[in-house]
């Protein structure tokens, strides 16, 4: 009961904080930017340092609708890392865009809250709830600017894609529900793997519901349509959010629910894994082939999340443990290099969609050799070059998945070839190439720190590989006699 | 001891990567002496490996053998064997030498490039010390990186173009070897002893895997090492990136990359695939000696010193893979020697290259002529190089090529004297299209008034050619000391291979 108690705190306290307390900072306080900004990174760090102390936990609570510790708590501090990351990026931005209105804050904080419960849910309900907090809280930062017609296109095609992709993941959850004769994970997961279902047939069409839904989330092909519209649109501080927690968020409940529905040894396992393996192979292909032909630097990088959305689906198609850590850290990997990518992009950004083709970058080691460096570490790092984090964990997936489907692992290798010529062509024109043009110097401020942050992950990641694979090791024995 | 020398030798010039970056960026020539005084240390300290090393012993020596993976198996496992020791030396000799000819040419974003350039060395000595095939490939990578920057930043007209060109052929070839490595970490695992990178193991699993997924294997490595070799077909990039990079990018790419390829192709190829290294030697030794002739043939018709050069590397690295696929003690000894015997005297004739072109900032045979009698210092320099090049007896070149021709002709792996006859022919090529080139630009009439005048050898390239020149007279009168140094690792190498051909015909 204790266990109970203190391992929700984290999910406990955002909830308060942001509900409660938060919206009481802006209703009665006057001019109190700060304050939120303040208020809301501190409850992001109290949150984290919460979900650290607790991580040793193994226990369900609120009636078996979440869990506590291990795998849920990483996220939790993942998530919040990512929000703070994105908040100090965000402000400077905000500012100079001259739209700096305390709510895209508390958008964030619950868009955080959202995700934390997707990685702490036990259940399908709580699942749906965290996804849907989620993801209305980004469709309204898509739109934070609301004079630019880009960014209200991407918000209401988000919006329009989203609530469709969640009708899908509704009906999957009663189609399961209807053959399983539960929304418990554990539960599903028992009746799944005992064979004791009552209608195989809907569950089938239930679960693909729930590949297609969760393929829309994490902009798997041939759901990803919509990501580069709503990643260019976006203000790039969003796009740097949700294109990183957000997928990592999406990927938490894809683990989730794939270990739940796919027991080794279950009669559709097989056929899952093999459409799944489709879906990456297409999507990363997709993904890096359409990068390349991009002239503008937040689509191309769009494309590339959608690529590496494909990698990550690799190990699901591996539903193993070491697929499954795989991804974990590879999302821990991406976070920061992504997040740390469009934190760049942000600062070079100028007004309205000034300095957003890639050729506006050429030069920038002679103006800014700075930021070109480390725009450059992310771009190797998202090509996968050793010593940066990327190669680690892409690594991994290949490990995890070359065993079960050799080819998938080819069509990978493949893939990494055709983005290290984009992600190369960036940093081509970074170093190689003069500028032309006037330029003003880039202001960082704030966001200095979430690039030293993200910067120093990147190269520094790959040596914490064994540590990172021992802890999420200790997750997966324990699983299912947690979720009961 | 050799522990510590070996562990400075692979992190000194890191150490000194990242102190050049604390430097601030106007002291350029704080930068170079941090540069080079680092790089210095890492030479000196890589010769404390050789008192202790025991040349008799076939297994690697100084080892550190720490785990830092443990669900892969991937450890920080390094060491030295016969056959990378001298490579290690190598590495280690020729840095300092092509940071001090970069300190005239390099004037733009000094603190770059030799932070850049001590970050390959660290590469370089990681890929030639790494018993672990998961650390083997990040050394490997990590090479690419600097390279790149080194020829796009730094190099000629075309430079951005040949660092591409360079970046991709070498990333298609080495995600090729990822995946062999992870598929023959698989089949330890199913062999039994576990998911493993550790190359000892790996070295007994080898052998004992079925020709069926074997040959891939075999492949998967060898066309990854065979593009950094470069062998005949693959070798377009080498001409393009000599040309462009900067005079030390292309000495340490002459000197030292080159042998990452055929390093690779004896310890993983051979080491590893005995038996497919018996079936496709044929085949691979007949590019070879394509490449040797075709190598030869191109370079006669250059008029571009430094892509003559390039050239000649192709041809000459021929007879390496050629020796390398003799699978016998002869051939494969040469072989290693031809790798640092290479390593001596093209540095050396890129260096020339350089000392020319700094005064003329031309390239083309036909501007210069006659130069030996404003500059006759910097011809005998150039005369050694160049006749060490050729392989004229009683300097380096001779030993190992004559070696590798040997082998070759005795090979009962090849089985034909007709790759030793055909490839016989690459030596006198050589001859012809070196001195052919020596005679038209140190020799003739100095008629060009932009040549009256040129100046001689300064202090600092001195300091470049004469140290390489004595190496080059020393290693052609006296090869034994490093033939003993790598004799019996090579031995041990070729009594595997031959083992399983008895057992497995």
């Amino acid at each position: 009961m204790n266990m109970e108690i203190l391992g929700s705190l984290p999910l406990v306290v955002i909830w308060l904080a942001l509900g409660a307390v938060g919206v009481a900072i802006q209703a009665f306080v006057r001019d109190n930017t700060r304050l939120v900004f303040g208020y809301y990174i501190f409850t992001l760090a109290l949150t984290a340092v919460l979900a650290m102390m607790h991580a040793g936990y193994k226990a369900t609570a609120f009636s078996g609708m979440v869990t506590v510790g291990g795998y849920a708590n990483y996220f939790d501090v993942l998530f919040c890392g990512a929000g703070i990351m994105s908040m100090l990026a965000a402000r400077p931005y905000l500012q100079r865009e001259g739209i700096e209105l305390d709510e895209f804050y508390t958008l964030l904080v619950s868009a955080v809250a959202g995700m934390m419960l997707i990685a702490h849910s036990a259940n399908l309900i709580s699942l749906f709830v965290g996804v849907e907090l989620m993801s209305i809280s980004f469709y309204v930062m898509t739109g934070f600017l609301r004079t630019n017609i880009r960014s209200i296109e991407g918000a209401l095609k988000y919006f329009l894609l989203g609530a469709f992709a969640s009708g899908f993941l509704v009906y999957g959850m009663s189609l399961i529900y209807g053959a399983t004769g539960s929304l418990g994970y554990g539960e599903i997961h028992a009746a799944i793997a005992s064979g004791n279902v009552a209608y195989p047939k809907l569950l089938a069409i239930g679960c693909v519901m729930m590949a297609v839904a969760l393929g829309f989330k994490v902009a798997a092909f041939p759901f990803h349509q919509w990501a580069p519209d709503v990643y260019e649109g976006a203000p790039s501080v969003v796009t740097a959010f949700m294109s990183t927690a957000g997928k990592a968020a999406a990927f938490s409940a894809f683990v989730s629910i794939f270990m739940s529905i796919m027991p080794q040894g279950a009669k559709l396992t097989p056929q899952l894994q093999d459409i799944l393996a489709m879906m990456a192979a297409i999507t990363m292909l997709v993904g890096n082939i359409t990068a390349v032909a991009q002239t503008n630097v937040k689509r191309m990088l769009a494309y590339s999340s959608v690529a590496h959305a494909g990698y990550l689906v690799m190990g699901i198609v591996a539903n193993s443990d070491n697929g499954h850590s795989a991804i974990v850290f590879y999302v821990t990997s991406y976070v920061f290099m992504q997040l740390g990518a469009f934190v760049v992009v942000g600062l070079l950004e100028r007004g309205n969609e000034d300095n957003l083709q890639i050729s506006d970058y050429a030069g920038l080691a002679k103006r800014e050799p700075v930021l070109a460096f480390i725009m450059s570490v992310f771009m190797f790092s998202l090509a996968g070059i050793p010593p940066m984090a990327g190669f680690f964990g892409k690594y991994l997936l290949f490990v995890s998945v070359i065993e079960s489907h050799l080819w998938l692992t080819l069509v990978a290798v493949l893939s990494s070839l055709i983005s290290a010529y984009f992600y190369l062509g960036l940093v081509v024109k970074m170093y190689f190439s003069e500028s032309e043009g006037h330029h003003q110097p880039v202001q960082s401020g704030i966001a200095g720190i979430t690039l030293a942050i993200t910067t120093a992950a990147s190269i520094v990641l790959g040596l914490f590989t064994s540590q990172m694979l021992a802890l999420f090791a200790t997750w997966w024995p324990t699983w299912w006699k947690v979720l009961g | 001891m050799g522990v510590s020398a070996l562990l400075a030798t692979l992190f000194v010039p890191l150490a000194g990567a990242i102190a050049v970056m604390f430097i601030h960026r106007d002291q350029a020539v704080a930068a170079k002496r941090t540069a080079l005084g680092f790089s210095i240390f890492a030479f000196v300290a890589s010769l404390f490996l050789l008192p202790q090393f025991d040349s008799s012993n076939v297994s690697m020596q100084y080892v550190i053998d720490q785990a830092w993976i443990p669900t892969l198996d991937a450890g920080f496992r390094i060491g030295v064997d016969g056959i990378s020791l001298p490579l290690v030396l190598l590495t280690a000799l020729i840095m300092p030498i092509a940071l001090l000819a970069s300190f005239d040419p390099i004037t733009k974003n000094v603190k770059a490039y030799y932070a850049l350039m001590l970050l390959l060395q660290f590469g370089m000595t990681g890929v030639f010390v790494s018993w672990d095939t998961f650390l083997f490939y990040i050394f490997w990578e990590l090479i690419l990186i600097p390279m790149y920057f080194i020829i796009g930043i730094w190099g000629g007209k075309d430079r951005i173009y040949a660092a591409v060109k360079f970046f991709l052929y070498t990333l298609v070839g080495s995600l090729l070897m990822l995946l062999a490595i992870i598929w023959l970490g698989l089949q330890a695992k199913w062999a039994g002893v576990g998911f493993t990178a550790d190359l000892i193991e790996l070295q007994k699993i080898g052998p004992t895997i079925g020709m069926d997924v074997q040959q891939w294997l075999f492949w998967a490595f060898a066309i990854s090492f065979l593009i950094k070799v470069p062998l005949f077909p693959l070798h377009t990039w080498l001409p393009d990136a000599h040309v462009q990079a900067p005079t030390a990018g292309s000495v340490i790419l002459a000197g030292v990359l080159l042998k990452l390829g055929t390093y690779g192709l004896i310890r993983f190829n051979l080491g590893l695939f005995p038996q497919a290294s018996e079936r496709f030697a044929t085949l691979i030794s007949a590019l070879a000696v394509v490449g040797i002739v075709y190598g030869a043939l191109v370079a006669m018709v250059q008029t571009d010193i430094k892509k003559l050069v390039a050239y000649s590397s192709v041809s000459h690295l021929g007879f390496v893979v050629l020796g390398i696929f003799s699978m016998n003690n002869e051939g494969v000894q040469g072989a290693v020697l031809q790798m640092i015997n290479h390593g001596i005297s093209t540095p050396m004739l890129f260096l020339c290259v350089g000392v020319l072109y700094e005064r003329r900032h031309t390239r083309e045979i036909s501007d210069y002529g006659g130069v030996t009698k404003v500059m006759p210092r910097f011809a005998v320099m150039f005369a050694v190089a160049m006749f060490a090049s050729v392989g004229l007896p009683g300097l380096n070149g001779f030993v190992g090529e004559f070696l590798t021709l040997l082998g070759a002709f005795k090979s009962t792996t090849l089985g034909t004297p007709w790759f030793t006859i055909v490839s016989a022919s690459g030596v006198i090529f050589a001859a012809v299209y070196l001195l052919w080139m020596f005679q038209r630009v140190m020799f003739g009439t100095n008629d060009n008034p932009e040549n009256h005048h040129l100046r001689d050898l300064n202090v600092k390239e001195y300091w470049q050619l004469v140290p390489l020149a004595l190496l080059a007279v020393w290693l052609g009168v006296q090869p034994r000391p490093l033939m003993m140094l790598s004799e019996q690792s090579v031995a041990a190498i070729v009594k595997a291979a031959a083992i399983v051909k008895v057992i497995q015909p």
